[in-house]
């Protein structure tokens, strides 16, 4: 009787659990999947932008200012007449380009630096955690200003500026992930078989911390393209009349009233991808997070 | 005596800064340990075994403090350059750690483990690499080792880390071994497998072996010689067999008095020692042990035991009021 009762009670424990623990999972990798293919869809247009049947977007078709959706013009026309989709694809060539660029170079200063300042400590250490306090105390504003307005504006100089604002994040990242490997027995192991400083960074500890760098790196990714767009915004990023969407949203900002679309349309690709970049690294984070052992 | 032995220790100590003083986690060790020979080192927690096999590969924690000499074949390593003391580390002496869950890479494969020690200290191929770590795997007892060299340590046993581990250590005909407690981690059942297959390898390669544990069973049947540790020192060191049979340190005693015993009826207290190590920051000035032993005299607590040879027997022992041999 007991072991009936007990028998029957598990079963109906399990009916009702499994939905329960099933759909968020599902739910987050269907929101996964969809993020990925939004920034594949976008990061092959503007890798075939220059093959795609696209109109120039600096070509002006004066006929056609502030035009609605049309047969020549899929998504408008702006101001200028400058068609949208054209504009779109070539602007997410520079806002991807800037945006990947800028945080790779973050990561190889700040990831290096950090792996290095985490693994040998001491004076090293207590120097690279100065320097980018240093760095971290610097409005960031200010410094962009300052090197577009003494360099010059140009797609460059925007990414090495926005390379050097990532470094000090990566560092942290990078030195916390390695400070609590560092310590862990294998590496003492590794140690203990004779391995060297640079086998024990590059093989021990660098497969450790890749994927909690990489979530982080793809988190700066969407960071970085806000800040570009930001920057554009302000007229400190990259120059007209090259296409970006933080320069379109500016832009559109003067005929909000009579065509939203020219501002809006920009926005949301920008909102999309910053979307999608950050649902990719906060799933890579939560993989890497010994809290959520399930995931 | 006119050889020099394979490994040394000589007045060895290593003293770590705490906030709350200097610790000395190891105090004036001296050790021998012919070629080929065995020796257990048993203690509690925190009686400074795990330091000892650390200091003498010259491994311990950044900022301590390293006292005394340490010579392997002669050679001193205390003094010597890093360089050579990584070529010495694998493939000389090797070591294997007591938790295979954290002494391996988690992100590694096994076969990557192995060939890389291999690569590193043997001027061979990958492809030979390859070869030679199927052959070890094959010689610590696992199965299918072709597949195993592609599986990660989560997907092996906590038994199967463990021959890994060991298999890792070999790979290079190490002179000397130096085991870390390698089966507290594991499941009983596993602990006499393990075991058997250090023991065995020990032999086939006429290694010497330093097992550190703090299991007195242990090192009953597999070590040649036995130095029990107390509070950073060696406070009893004998043959196995005569430490057994004629031990006189109380220290040793009550460690042995604390193994529960098959016979003994159900419910039976266990004579648990009392009390807990002093601490380790500050010395008493006298007989480390004397604050839990049912012996003391108000000599114990003033002076400080050195080690006291036994004429003729190979055994000493650190003791005002050594316990009398046994009838």
């Amino acid at each position: 009787m007991v072991y009936s009762i007990r028998g029957f009670d598990l079963a109906a424990l399990d009916v009702e659990v499994e939905p329960i623990a099933a759909t968020p999972a599902s739910r987050g990798r269907l929101v996964f999947w969809l993020a990925v293919a939004w920034i594949a869809i976008v990061a092959s247009a503007a890798i075939a932008a220059d093959w795609l049947p696209l109109t120039s977007p600096t070509d002006m078709d004066l006929l056609a200012r502030r035009a609605g959706p049309s047969a020549d013009h899929w998504l408008g026309a702006d101001a200028l007449g400058r068609d949208l989709l054209s504009r779109l694809v070539f602007g997410a060539r520079i806002s991807l380009s800037v945006g990947l660029i800028a945080p790779v170079l973050g990561l190889i200063v700040g990831g290096g630096l950090g792996m290095l300042a985490g693994y040998f400590r001491g004076r090293f250490e207590t120097l690279v955690v100065g320097g980018i306090d240093v760095l971290l105390a610097f409005p960031p504003l200010v410094l962009a200003l300052a090197i577009t307005t003494y360099l010059g504006q140009s797609v460059l100089n925007i990414t090495i500026t926005l390379g050097i604002l990532s470094i000090p994040a990566l560092t942290r990242v990078a030195r916390a992930a390695t400070l609590t490997f560092a310590e862990r027995e294998f590496v003492t192991a590794a140690r203990a078989l004779g391995a060297g400083h640079g086998r024990i960074l590059m093989r021990e500890l660098l497969p450790n911390i890749a994927l909690p760098l990489i979530a982080f790196f793809l988190l700066a990714v969407a960071v970085i393209i806000v800040v570009e767009g930001a920057l554009s915004f302000l007229g400190l990023g990259i120059p007209p009349p090259a296409p970006s969407w933080g320069g379109m949203i500016a832009e559109g900002r003067d005929s909000l009233d009579a065509a939203p679309a020219i501002a809006f349309l920009p926005a949301g690709a920008m909102f999309l991808t910053v979307l999608a970049f950050n649902m990719v690294g906060d799933r890579l984070r939560a993989l890497t997070d010994p809290r959520q052992g399930v995931l | 005596m006119t050889d020099p032995p394979l490994l040394a220790v000589e007045q060895l100590s290593v003293d770590l800064p705490t906030p709350r003083g200097r610790l000395r986690a190891v105090d004036e060790v001296d050790l021998r340990l012919e070629a080929g020979c065995s020796l257990g080192v048993v203690g509690e927690s925190g009686s400074g075994k795990t330091m000892l096999s650390r200091a003498i590969l010259q491994l311990a924690p950044r900022h301590a403090r390293l006292g005394g000499r340490v010579l392997f074949d002669g050679q001193e390593l205390t003094t010597l350059a890093a360089e050579a003391l990584r070529r010495l580390r694998g493939r000389s002496i090797a070591v294997v750690f007591q938790d295979p869950m954290t002494s391996l890479n988690p992100v590694l494969t096994i076969g990557r483990q192995i060939v890389e020690t291999l690569r590193e200290h043997l001027a061979i191929d990958a492809a030979a690499a390859k070869r030679r770590a199927v052959e070890l795997l094959v010689e610590v007892g696992i199965p299918a080792p072709e597949q195993q060299l592609r599986q990660y340590p989560h997907q092996l046993s906590g038994g199967m880390r463990q021959r890994v581990a060991i298999a890792i250590a070999l790979s290079c005909e190490p002179r000397l071994l130096i085991a870390d407690e390698p089966t507290t981690a594991l499941d009983v059942t596993i602990q006499a497998q393990i075991l058997d297959l250090l023991a065995r390898e020990r032999q086939r390669r006429n290694m010497a072996m330093i097992l550190i544990t703090h299991d007195v069973g242990i090192v009953a049947g597999r070590t040649d010689e036995v130095a029990v540790m107390y509070a950073g020192r060696i406070v009893e060191r004998a043959p196995t067999g005569r430490l057994f049979k004629a031990m006189r340190m109380p220290y040793t005693e009550a460690l042995l008095a604390a193994i529960p015993k098959l016979d003994a009826p159900p419910h039976t207290p266990l004579p648990a020692i009392s009390g807990r190590p002093p601490d380790p920051t500050r010395r008493l000035p006298g007989c480390a042990f004397a604050p839990r032993c049912c012996y003391r005299a108000a000599r114990c607590e003033e002076h400080k035991p050195s080690l006291t040879p036994i004429e003729g027997t190979g055994h000493e022992y650190a003791c005002w009021h050594p316990i009398g041999p046994r009838v």
